[in-house]
């Protein structure tokens, strides 16, 4: 089955992951609006790369399980980690000054959502979707 | 790649065609700004309807963008905003952020900003 690796540093990153990820999205067959929730969360996590290490790599493959079919994407970097992980997925957490949503705003587009993290290490979120 | 800002009347368009960086996003609003100020714009219009991604970098500029359009003196509408990319600002949470007049197109969003200057 198909997998693409996208490095991540810089903002222009961003869109070449989110890129990927909808090209990979249309051709495992989901719909325009699935395709745009999944952009769209590849989008955040990208970004949160970006903002919080100085290096990441985001990795989008098409999954199985049973006869369902659908997309992962694992996005890890090497910045200081989490803290405080459910403080993190509260809305309107932030500390990089944005929005405070990315996270979770990721984990809402997605059917499935976990995140592990070591301070000082780094910061590994996996998100899935089904086709339905 | 610059963007470029077209005045009608008193009215500046700007049509977003491709997906931009976090940092070309900053430079734009930078130089809307400044085209504002420079001419006394009192619209300002944003098609955003090539956009297939608005995400919660984008959302924040477009917001930051027209409030300090309206501290200019300046009211913004966004227009072209795709369904699904309605739906996904949604779920998203975006409700809590969202405060910039939106037209389903370039025409009714002239036509607001023509009405509120009728006035």
């Amino acid at each position: 089955m198909d997998e693409q690796t996208i490095e991540v540093r810089r903002d222009i990153d961003v869109i070449l992951a989110r890129n990927v990820g909808r090209k990979m999205a249309n051709e495992i067959g989901f719909g325009e609006l699935d395709q745009t929730r999944i952009t769209t969360a590849i989008s955040e996590l990208a970004r949160n790369i970006v903002i919080h290490a100085n290096r990441g790599k985001v990795v989008i493959r098409e999954i199985q399980k049973g006869d369902r079919r659908g997309i992962e994407v694992v996005c890890t970097d090497d910045g200081p980690g989490i803290e405080d992980i459910e403080a993190a997925l509260r809305d309107g957490y932030t500390t990089a000054g944005g929005l405070g949503i990315g996270m979770t705003g990721a984990k809402r587009l997605m059917d499935e959502f976990h995140v592990e993290s070591v301070v000082g290490v780094g910061t590994t979120v996996i998100v899935k979707k089904w086709l339905r | 790649m610059k963007i470029p800002i077209l005045k009608m009347e008193d009215i500046l368009i700007v049509t977003i065609q491709s997906e931009l960086t976090d940092r070309e996003i900053e430079e734009l609003s930078h130089d809307i700004l400044d085209m504002i100020n420079k001419v006394g714009a009192e619209g300002l219009i944003i098609d955003i309807t090539a956009l297939k991604v608005v995400d919660s970098f984008m959302a924040r500029s477009l917001n930051a963008i027209a409030n300090a359009a309206t501290l200019l003196g300046s009211e913004t509408v966004v227009v072209g905003i795709q369904p699904a990319v309605a739906l996904t600002l949604v779920e998203l949470g975006l409700r809590i952020s969202w405060g910039v007049k939106t037209a389903l197109n370039l025409e009714k969003g002239l036509e607001i900003l023509r009405k509120k200057k009728d006035k």
